[in-house]
């Protein structure tokens, strides 16, 4: 187990793996996303006062999902970095942020066009929509960080220490927002409440987030590649490519 | 307790860059009645969140002096070497730092906050979460100056940095401040505050500690 650990943690070894995964999450992807949206946008009926424009959320919640998940992931790495110093690591770092800003803005994108319709505006200084736009800003201070620092390895240790502040300061930051919407008492909006959705839009919306899932995996390996091939350019292993 | 004094000595020897943040600080404020118009509702009713977007981005233009001309004389490593914690002597240069740029605003703010006509129970509201927010400030800034310290540009990508961690420090602070001008109770508010304070006294040296260590290396 450890061995084989070890093992996935070497440049060479990670890009080959990850090479031979690639055309497979591939196709998991395009099933997995075909079978959502056919499942989100046809089969799935109408919501009883929202019409077709909640078909949004079969897009918009994945995304917002995912904001947090790839947030979280470049915290787990920036611990590993600070303690076991893991090359690997600081490629899964890096590789993630500008797919983690992606998804964040993808989130506040499609939830302002849903929100025109359906509250009259596309932006409400609500406390989700605040906490989501700040953690985007947190995404691009990280890539921020990583382009000014010229030293690969130095960059990736300040991007470490900076995830890591950062995943701390999330939560205080989520509720704080939450608590300042609750103290201004600003215009009431109808949340988006779904205690008992019915199956018919829970399945694609976990086919969705499964989808997103696996886009993000394979996007990340992609970028890994790309990212260990200009790192190591000089080493044997990519010379024999 | 010898790097306090002789950060404090430093600051007094060249009193007008230091004193810079302070005259930052009354300008921006001086700006907004200009811009929005003197009338006296208006701008009592914004005057805590005038005051504390201020006062962040006077801490904001003060942080890169934490660390920056130890950085380039070298005494930083010096620091970094010295047979004490590094946490503990990066918390008696944020006290330092404190000491001269949040200190002069709380003496200020009065003041200020008498030009824009704030109720007087709001006042001591508003000096109290300057006293508890602005050390805040310069901790979770340190960690940003010791990331970006060893750049050439650091400015722009440390307001970057900081700007968004400094998001329940003005939250929590204007709306104290606030409730306390609309004649409600401000407690549960400060003792967020005096909650952050905690948190970032414990944790921010560490992890400026770690980033100076990455920036000097």
């Amino acid at each position: 187990m450890f061995l084989w650990f070890h093992k996935l943690g070497s440049p060479p070894h990670f890009y080959r793996i990850a090479g031979k995964w690639l055309p497979w999450l591939n196709w998991a992807f395009m099933i997995l996303l075909l079978a959502g949206l056919y499942g989100g946008l046809i089969l799935a009926p109408p919501d009883y006062q929202q019409g077709e424009s909640y078909r949004i959320i079969f897009i918009h919640v994945p995304a917002a999902w995912m904001s947090l998940f790839i947030y979280v992931v470049m915290a787990v790495c920036g611990a590993v970095i600070i303690v076991w110093r893991m090359k690997l690591a600081e490629v899964v770092l890096i590789s993630s942020a500008p797919i983690g800003a992606s998804f964040t803005f993808l989130a506040l994108i499609t939830g302002s066009l849903w929100g025109k319709p359906m509250w009259g505006t596309y932006w409400v200084w609500d406390a989700r929509l605040t906490s989501e736009l700040i953690l985007l800003f947190l995404y691009l201070g990280v890539i921020g960080l990583h382009n000014a620092i010229e030293d690969r390895r130095t960059a990736a240790r300040a991007v470490a220490i900076l995830a890591l502040v950062g995943v701390v300061n999330i939560p205080i930051i989520h509720y704080s927002v939450e608590w300042w919407h609750s103290l201004h008492q600003g215009p009431t909006v109808t949340k988006f409440d779904k205690p008992s959705i019915h199956w018919s839009m829970l399945l694609p919306l976990l086919l969705m987030a499964l989808a997103f899932q696996v886009y993000y995996v394979l996007a990340l390996f992609h970028r890994c590649r790309a990212e260990l091939l200009r790192r190591e350019r000089n080493s044997k292993w990519v010379e024999e490519l | 307790m010898f790097l306090l004094r002789r950060d404090l000595l430093l600051a007094l020897r060249n009193r007008a860059e230091y004193a810079m943040p302070l005259l930052f600080f009354v300008l921006v404020i001086t700006m907004f009645p200009l811009a929005l118009g003197a009338s006296p509702e208006l701008l009592a009713r914004i005057a805590p969140g005038i005051i504390w977007v201020a006062a962040l981005l006077a801490a904001m233009l003060s942080l890169d002096s934490i660390f920056r001309s130890d950085f380039d004389d070298g005494s930083l490593e010096q620091i970094l070497l010295s047979a004490h914690p590094v946490a503990v002597l990066v918390l008696a240069k944020v006290c330092a730092h404190w000491l001269v740029t949040g200190l002069p605003l709380l003496l200020v703010a009065p003041l200020l906050a008498e030009m824009l006509g704030m109720p007087g129970a709001a006042q001591a509201t508003l000096l109290l979460t300057i006293l508890l927010g602005t050390p805040i400030l310069s901790l979770i800034g340190a960690i940003g100056v010791a990331l970006t310290v060893g750049l050439r540009k650091g400015g722009i990508i440390l307001s970057l940095l900081v700007l968004p961690l400094y998001v329940p420090v003005l939250i929590f602070a204007a709306s104290a401040t606030e409730n306390a001008a609309t004649g409600f109770d401000p407690s549960a508010q400060i003792y967020m505050l005096l909650a952050f304070l905690f948190l970032a006294t414990s944790l921010s040296p560490w992890a400026t500690a770690a980033a100076l260590r990455m920036s000097v290396s």
